[in-house]
C-alpha cells in the first residue's frame, strides 16, 4: 500500500504571520474561532496589496500606458492563479464576483431567468446557506418553476436515498447544495449528486465558500457546472469572489450586468457582448482585492491545502473530544471524518448570544445565531446554534480555552 | 465592577431566570410578535385592558431569546403594568434603556428592545391607531 506522506502544518509558526494576533482581546490572547464567517489576513496579503496600490494600480485592459499594463498583468495574473487553483481548463472560465454570494445569484439570474420554466424544478439541499437557497427560491418563482429541499437525517448529512422521491417525475432543471455545510461542516457527496443531477438532465450549480479555503477542489473530477467561493473566506481581502463555469454554459447565457467592459460594439439598435470572461465582468472590477486572492492562494499552496485539511481534521477531533467532557452541551453535525474544522454546538438553557457574549469577554471570538440557514435551524429544532469554526491559524491551546469558557458560561447562566 | 458584570449584573441576570409576567394570555386584547431576524430572538406580547379601555391592565410575554431581550422585556411588564397604553404606544426607548441601566453594544441593543417594540405594535394594532414609522415596516415584516 502506498503511503502519501503531508507535511504537518505549524500553526503556532503561521500565527506569526496574521497581525491580528498580536493584540490582546479584554486582556487576553484572541482566540479567533470564528473563521467560517471570514478569515484573518497574513501580512504576506495585507503587504501585497499595499505594494499593488502603491506602485501598479490603474484600471484595467483600458489604458497603454506602463501603470495600467502593470494592473491589467496583476488582475490577469490572479485569474490564471485562480485556474490553476481549481484546475480549471482555461481562465475563461474564471469570472471574478464581489463574492460567492454574487456569483450565485449571476447563475440564478442569467442561467436560471433563460432556461427555467413552468413545471420544471430547482432542488436545493436543506443544508444551503441563503445565498445558495434565496436566489433559486426567487428565480423558481418568477419563472414558474417549482422549488422544493433535499432534507438532512439527523447527523445532517443528505438524504441521498430520497433524491429520487423529492424529484418524483419534475424535470430537474439545476440542482444547488454546498460542498461543506458553513453551519454544521457536513462534507457533502457532491460527485454523486453531480451524478445525479446530469443523470435527470440537470445542472449542478456548487456554493464552495465554505470548502475552497480548508480542501483542494478539482473541478474537472468534480463534476459540477459551475463553483462559487468567496476571497475573503481564504485568506484573501473582502469584494473578491470567484464563478468558475463550463464554458459551453456560459457561452450561451445572457449577461448579469451590462456596462463598460462587457461589450464588444454598441449600437442604437444592438449591442454585442465582450467574450468570456468579460462578458460577465460589468465596470471596474475589485482589481486590488483579485490581486489579493491570488496571493492568499499562493499563501495556502505554499502551506498545502492537504496540511491545512488535515491540521483541521485534528483540531475538530480535539474539539469533539472535549466537548463531549460537558454534559451540558450538545453538538450537531456528522462525525469528525464526515465534516471540517467547524463544531455547531448549543449550552442547555442557554442562548447563543449569551455564550459568544461570555466566551467574549474571555477573548474567545466564536460566531452565535442562525448562520444564515434558517431552515436547518428549523429542522434542528433551534432558533440559533453556536459555532466554533478553525482555520490553519488555529491551536489546540484555543479549543481548550473555549471548553473552560463554557464551564463559565453554564456557571454565570445555566 | 468589571464590564463583564455589569452586563450580568444581578438584576438583570434575576429577570432572566424569573422572568415577570411571562406566559400565553388567552383572550387578549391587544397582541402582537416580534422577532430579531439577527439572531433568531422571538417574542410575543399579550395586553388586557382596563375597563377605560386604555389602561393596561394585565401584560404577558412568551418566545424564547437571549438573556438580554428576555430580562429586558421581563423588567418592561413590570413598568407599563397600570399605565394608560396611548401613552406606552410612543414610549421612547430611552426610557427602558435607563431602567436596563447597562452598556449595551449596537447589536445588543436590538435584542434589549424587542420586548419593547412588539409591545409598540401590539398597542397600535390593539387601539387601532396608525403605526408610526419604523413600526410600520414591522408589521409588512409579519405579512409576508
Amino acid at each position: 500500500m502506498a503511503v502519501t506522506t503531508t507535511p504537518k502544518l505549524d500553526a503556532h509558526k503561521l500565527r506569526a504571520d496574521f497581525p491580528v494576533f498580536e493584540q490582546p482581546i479584554h486582556g487576553k490572547p484572541l482566540a479567533f474561532l470564528d473563521s467560517a464567517v471570514t478569515s484573518q489576513k497574513p501580512r504576506q496579503v495585507l503587504d501585497a496589496m499595499r505594494d499593488f496600490y502603491a506602485t501598479s494600480y490603474s484600471n484595467v485592459h483600458r489604458g497603454v500606458y506602463t501603470l495600467s499594463e502593470r494592473a491589467t498583468e496583476g488582475y490577469e495574473g490572479a485569474r490564471e492563479k485562480v485556474r490553476a487553483f481549481l484546475n480549471a481548463s482555461s481562465t475563461r472560465e474564471v469570472i471574478f464576483t464581489r463574492q460567492a454570494t454574487e456569483a450565485l445569484n449571476l447563475v440564478a439570474y442569467a442561467w436560471g431567468l433563460d432556461n427555467l420554466g413552468p413545471g420544471d424544478l430547482a432542488l436545493v439541499t436543506e443544508l444551503e446557506h441563503h445565498s445558495n437557497f434565496v436566489p433559486w427560491q426567487q428565480i423558481a418563482r418568477r419563472t414558474g418553476a417549482d422549488f422544493r429541499m433535499l432534507p438532512i437525517d439527523d447527523l445532517g448529512e443528505l438524504r441521498m436515498d430520497l433524491l429520487d422521491e423529492v424529484a418524483g417525475d419534475a424535470p430537474v432543471k439545476v440542482v444547488a447544495a454546498n460542498l461543506v455545510s458553513n453551519s454544521l461542516g457536513t462534507i457533502n457527496p457532491i460527485e454523486r449528486l453531480a451524478a445525479w443531477a446530469h443523470e435527470r438532465g440537470a445542472i449542478m450549480v456548487v456554493d464552495a465558500a465554505q470548502a475552497a479555503p480548508h480542501r483542494r477542489i478539482d473541478v474537472q473530477t468534480l463534476g459540477a457546472d459551475f463553483v462559487a467561493f468567496s476571497s475573503h473566506k481564504m485568506c484573501g481581502p473582502t469584494g473578491a469572489g470567484v464563478l468558475w463555469g463550463r464554458r459551453e454554459l456560459l457561452e450561451a447565457m445572457s449577461p448579469f450586468n451590462y456596462g463598460g467592459s462587457m461589450i464588444r460594439s454598441v449600437k442604437v439598435e444592438e449591442t454585442l457582448w465582450n467574450e468570456l470572461p468579460y462578458k460577465f465582468e460589468a465596470g471596474t472590477p475589485a482589481i486590488a482585492e483579485a490581486y489579493g486572492l491570488g496571493v492568499a492562494i499562493d499563501y495556502l499552496e505554499a502551506v498545502g491545502l492537504e496540511a491545512i485539511e488535515q491540521h483541521e481534521h485534528e483540531l475538530a477531533e480535539h474539539a469533539l473530544e472535549r466537548l463531549a467532557e460537558l454534559p451540558f452541551v450538545t453538538v450537531y453535525g456528522p462525525p469528525p471524518d464526515r465534516r471540517v474544522g467547524l463544531v455547531s454546538f448549543n449550552v442547555e438553557g442557554v442562548h447563543p448570544h449569551d455564550v459568544a457574549q461570555v466566551l467574549d469577554w474571555e477573548g474567545i471570538a466564536i460566531r452565535a445565531g442562525h448562520h444564515c440557514c434558517q431552515p436547518l435551524m428549523t429542522r434542528l429544532g433551534v432558533a440559533a446554534t453556536n459555532r466554533a469554526s478553525f482555520y490553519l491559524y488555529t491551536i489546540p491551546d484555543e479549543i481548550d480555552r473555549l471548553v473552560e469558557g463554557l464551564r463559565k458560561v453554564k456557571d454565570v447562566l445555566g | 465592577m468589571s464590564e463583564f458584570d455589569q452586563l450580568y449584573r444581578e438584576v438583570i441576570l434575576d429577570h432572566y431566570k424569573n422572568p415577570r409576567g411571562h406566559g400565553v394570555m388567552e383572550d387578549a386584547d391587544a397582541e402582537a410578535e416580534g422577532q430579531n431576524p439577527l439572531c433568531g430572538d422571538e417574542v410575543s406580547i399579550y395586553v388586557a385592558f382596563g375597563e377605560d379601555g386604555d389602561t393596561i391592565d394585565d401584560v404577558m410575554f412568551s418566545g424564547r431569546g437571549c438573556a438580554i431581550s428576555q430580562a429586558a422585556t421581563s423588567m418592561l411588564t413590570e413598568m407599563v403594568k397600570g399605565r394608560k397604553a396611548s401613552e406606552v404606544a410612543g414610549m421612547p426607548k430611552e426610557e427602558l434603556l435607563e431602567e436596563i441601566g447597562i452598556p449595551l453594544t449596537p447589536v445588543r441593543l436590538k435584542c434589549a428592545i424587542l420586548g419593547l417594540t412588539t409591545l409598540r405594535l401590539a398597542l397600535h394594532k390593539g387601539k387601532g391607531t396608525p403605526l408610526p414609522e419604523g413600526l410600520a415596516e414591522l408589521e409588512d415584516l409579519e405579512l409576508r
